[in-house]
């Protein structure tokens, strides 16, 4: 028998999966989840896990979504490896989180969906589910989820139907119990989320006070868990999710420079919910358009940075193929434009909804041509607000493409965020023609530069006195005029590189955390800094000198990268491709000998104790 | 009082010509219609800065070098997407599109269609010479079936697309026909599509002097070109013929060409134009008149209703957005969200 007696135990960290049909709403617990918590006052880190397909057949193996949450006082770098708690909607969810279970972990279960028939579509071929995946490592916690929420909103009016959608808000109340989270906050963000629907607020409300109270009348576990918040700089907080922020980087950077945003956009899984967020940012001006495919999407804002705004275009691997051409024009015009790449899972269509780090080299390389352009790198769903920022800030002062590298991992990952003081950003002065020569069009010619960035002047349509021609002919390095003089393309090809090297003297130095005189320094880029400053800290946890550095400038890279690079004795790149960073590093600092790989291409996050298994491993060898 | 703004002056055609060196053939009938562009504008008394021309990948693509605005010769097949950002950015801008049968119909065929449904308001020149010239003679998709080519040296097997018809399937406002040579119609037309406020495709039968030379000579050439066309004026009827004699009537569900004054037919019988109906099926059958069915070929305004241009309208749905909402910095915006929390 369960103990009567109330016992809260005191944790740092916790690790929470909710996982079920695409159909049962296990995003939307989870996304409640995090944001209380965050309210709450904890750190968070979130990873929505889902299929590509919208409503897999229910029960089905592949038709299993997920949502982790890690919440914690401090320290949560990343959405966790292995889960404390799994919340198994079905046997099916049982089954492909099994592999995230460890010894004493929670798994809270609706017995209502684990009958015989439940069992058959997840392929079980005895009754008892749990030993069949041999977990007798873990606590199974039993709950009629499914006829405990139809008895809690019997009379309510609603369908049967409607009535067994509640099932998430059930389970997130238990959830609430265990981990003594007030139910005032989830109220709150319930009302909101339903503000247009007050049968199913209160639908949704009756369903989670419920399940807490059953939670805490049975008292389900021994013991509720209790996470103290952490001690944040003082300030107003919200939870951002990276395709959010991007979207918000954007909006802020146009505001500083004085122009207009433009979005040309199509939808691609993970990226669409930028366009999402600024068609929704019409209050701000912004302009932004669902185009018929990839290419107008880039084309239309070729157009729309030609005609002065900043302007952006928003897509994944695949959409950054077709634009490929494009990107080439934009280079070539000198244009400023900020193109971003939510990475997922290829080649080809791949895994839509998973991760990977695979598109480095087709930002770097993938045009025709000697075409060189800036790319960036976001590191976590808050810096995706940073990154989208200084990307557009240098194409608007640098006049070229920017390439801003995210990925599906922190682009639908949350994280809380300081809401910034925008007083606090530089401004952002594009080179317009008007502010320079004095005033006087005779002194100016189309492709004239300044001396010393090589960035030529911006002559925005509209502007009387500055007409000019350009497009994706070589042209003469002076006057624009079409030129297929070989001197002057060799000239050109130089000026096109020598603008973008240059642009190192405008972002920071290279920045190397922990042990700075190891012998072994992991080397990461973009979304995945959490995994990999959690492995190097457990590492030093474990007594063992580490050095870890984390790239966000890739194209140019930052100017003190070979001396940095050169200071220790083995280098371990780490990243979710076959080594592209790696061999990129490389082909820049041929003499470096250091150089060391870990590679995985699974579409999803890295391991923690992988990572931190594999360095130490390295580490130790001769 | 004293007018100050050059928003008055009156510009020349020779304001809008820059100072490039025009490269085309000898012979092409691009001249013409770059001289017939800078007339229109002329008389449009639009201002140079005000006015940005696009341009894809072909030998019409050239033309923005050669005309004294604000121009971008981008990547084939694009010009149209282009146009719709410029267009969209600043709706002040006159926005003129120039392209090709190769550029628009095949490689741009997305682009063309999408920008003519949104109804973008900006003016597509589009040169049909049926052929690709710079890339030296392969059919193109105007091409006649069992046209003859470099790469089709046993006649093509497929059909061409007619551009009117891609242009009404598309939910076109504006459609105009003119011939390169024909430089009266050709002005009045560029002229009619700048103040039509909607994606305006003005198709110009061009001639390829080296690849497809005479092409469209039975409608172009003198000898034939007053039997074999009909210059469409809104209100008038459709008369045409070397002795104004001939006009064309509806019979049962279809056009025909007939003679005045013969088997029957009075100046009574002969149509009216209206290019404004918002149903387009009578100027659907006006822009295929074809000589091979005993008709003559359309030219002037065919099409030019009144509809809703996209460009304004987004701006409008803006101004509207913004009038309900108090204006908020971005860091206010924020703070006012959902989700927000104070840690004191």
């Amino acid at each position: 028998m369960i103990p009567t007696n109330s016992v809260i135990t005191d944790i740092k960290q916790v690790t929470i999966r909710f996982s079920g049909d695409s159909g049962d709403g296990m995003q939307l617990s989870g996304t409640l989840f995090s944001t209380l918590s965050a309210i709450f006052g904890n750190e968070i880190a979130t990873f929505p896990d889902f299929p590509a397909e919208i409503r897999a057949p229910q029960g089905s193996l592949h038709g299993v979504s997920g949502y982790q949450v890690r919440i914690g006082s401090k320290d949560v770098y990343n959405s966790g490896d292995k889960t404390d708690v799994l919340v198994a909607m079905n046997p099916a969810a049982l089954k492909v989180n099994a592999q995230y279970l460890k010894k004493g972990s929670i798994v809270l279960y609706d017995t209502d969906s684990f009958q015989k028939k439940d069992l058959d579509k997840a392929l079980y071929t005895t009754q008892d589910p749990f030993a069949e995946l041999k977990l007798d490592y873990v606590q199974p916690i039993g709950v009629a989820i499914t006829s405990m929420t139809k008895s809690s909103l019997e009379g309510s009016g609603l369908e049967n139907k409607d009535m067994l959608r509640s099932k998430n808000m059930f389970v997130l109340g238990i959830i609430c119990w265990l981990f003594n989270r007030p139910l005032e906050i989830a109220d709150k963000l319930l009302e909101q989320k339903f503000s247009k629907k007050p049968k199913l607020v209160e639908a949704n409300i009756k369903a989670l006070t419920d399940g807490y109270n059953y939670g805490s009348n049975i008292h389900l576990t021994a013991s509720t868990y209790r996470i103290d918040p952490i001690e944040a700089s003082k300030g107003f907080y919200t939870d951002v999710n990276g395709n959010t922020a991007t979207a918000y980087g954007l909006i802020a950077a146009a505001e500083k420079a004085g122009v207009q945003l433009f979005l040309g956009s199509y939808p691609i899984t993970p990226a669409t919910d930028i366009l999402q967020e600024l068609v929704k940012r019409k209050d701000f001006g912004v302009k932004a358009l669902q185009m018929e495919d990839e290419i107008a999407g880039i084309t239309s804002s070729i157009g729309a940075s030609f005609a002065g705004c900043l302007a952006a275009t928003s897509t994944s691997g695949p959409g950054l193929s077709l634009k490929s051409e494009a990107l080439g024009l934009a280079v070539m015009a000198e244009l400023p434009l900020v193109v971003i790449d939510v990475q997922r899972s290829g080649p080809s269509t791949g895994m839509p909804t998973k991760s990977e780090q695979t598109d480095l080299n087709q930002a770097l390389y993938g045009r025709n041509g000697e075409s060189p352009l800036v790319v960036i790198a976001a590191t976590s769903p808050a810096d995706c607000f940073e990154s989208a920022f200084e990307a557009s800030k240098i194409a608007l002062e640098h006049m070229t493409p920017v390439i801003l590298l995210t990925d599906g991992y922190i682009a639908n990952g949350s994280s809380a965020w300081k809401i910034p003081d925008m007083n606090d950003y530089p401004d952002i002065h594009p080179p317009y023609v008007k502010n320079h020569f004095n005033g006087d069009p005779e002194k100016w010619k189309p492709f004239l530069r300044d001396e010393k960035t090589l960035v030529r002047y911006w002559g925005v349509p509209g502007t009387p006195g500055y007409m000019h021609r350009i497009g994706g002919l070589e042209k003469d390095q002076l006057t624009g005029v079409i030129s297929s003089n070989p001197e002057n393309h060799q000239q050109m090809v130089n000026i096109r590189r020598q603008k973008i090297e240059h642009i190192a003297a405008f972002i920071p130095a290279q920045e190397v955390m922990g042990d700075q005189h190891a012998d072994t320094l992991i080397v990461g880029w973009g979304g995945t800094y959490g995994h990999l400053l959690e492995a190097s800290l457990r590492i030093r946890a474990n007594g063992k000198k580490i050095a870890f550095t984390h790239f966000k400038h890739i194209s140019p890279l930052p100017s003190n990268t070979y001396d940095l690079l050169k200071r220790y004795k083995r280098v371990i790149v780490a990243e979710q491709n076959n080594g592209q960073f790696a061999a990129y590093l490389s082909g820049r600092f041929q003499d470096l000998r250091n150089i060391q790989t870990f590679n995985r291409v699974e579409g999803q996050p890295f391991k923690v104790s992988e990572l931190v298994e594999e360095f130490t491993k390295m580490m130790e060898a001769k | 009082m004293e007018v100050t703004g050059i928003k008055y002056q009156k510009h020349l055609p020779k304001d809008y010509k820059s100072e490039n060196a025009v490269r085309w053939c000898p012979g092409c009938g691009d001249y013409a219609i770059l001289t017939c562009l800078h007339k229109a504008m002329a008389e449009l008394n639009i201002e140079p800065y005000e006015t940005a021309v696009i341009s894809g990948i072909g030998c019409s693509s050239r033309l923005p070098y050669y005309m004294n605005t604000y121009g971008f010769h981008s990547i084939h097949g694009r010009a149209a997407a282009i146009a719709t950002g410029v267009k969209v950015a600043n709706p002040n801008l006159s926005v003129w599109v120039a392209t090709g049968d190769g550029d628009s119909l095949a490689i741009g065929g997305n682009h063309f269609i999408h920008a003519v449904r949104r109804n973008v308001d900006i003016n597509i020149l589009l040169f049909n010479n049926k052929i690709y010239g710079l890339t030296k003679g392969q059919y193109s998709p105007t091409s006649d079936r069992g046209f003859v080519s470099k790469s089709s040296p046993f006649g093509t097997v497929e059909d061409p697309f007619r551009p009117a018809e891609l242009c009404f399937g598309a939910r076109g406002t504006f459609f105009a026909r003119a011939i390169d040579v024909d430089m009266k119609n050709q002005v009045d037309v560029m002229v009619e599509a700048a103040r039509h406020k909607g994606t305006s495709v003005v198709e110009v039968l061009q001639n390829c002097v080296i690849f497809n030379d005479g092409i469209h000579n039975k409608i172009s050439d003198r000898t034939w070109k007053a039997d074999n066309t009909v210059t469409l004026k809104q209100g008038e009827k459709m008369i045409f013929g070397k002795d104004n004699d001939k006009g064309i009537v509806l019979e049962g569900w279809n056009l025909k060409a007939v003679t005045i004054g013969e088997n029957g037919y009075t100046l009574d019988d002969v149509l009216v134009h209206d290019a404004t109906t918002p149903d387009s099926t009578l100027q659907l059958k006006l822009a295929l008149m074809d000589i091979a069915e005993g008709l003559p070929v359309a030219l002037g305004v065919i099409r030019n209703t009144d509809g809703s241009s996209y460009d304004r309208d987004y701006q409008k749905q803006i101004e509207d957005v913004q009038k309900r909402t108090p204006r908020k910095s971005f860091t206010e915006f924020l703070l006012s969200a959902s989700n927000v929390w104070e840690v004191k």
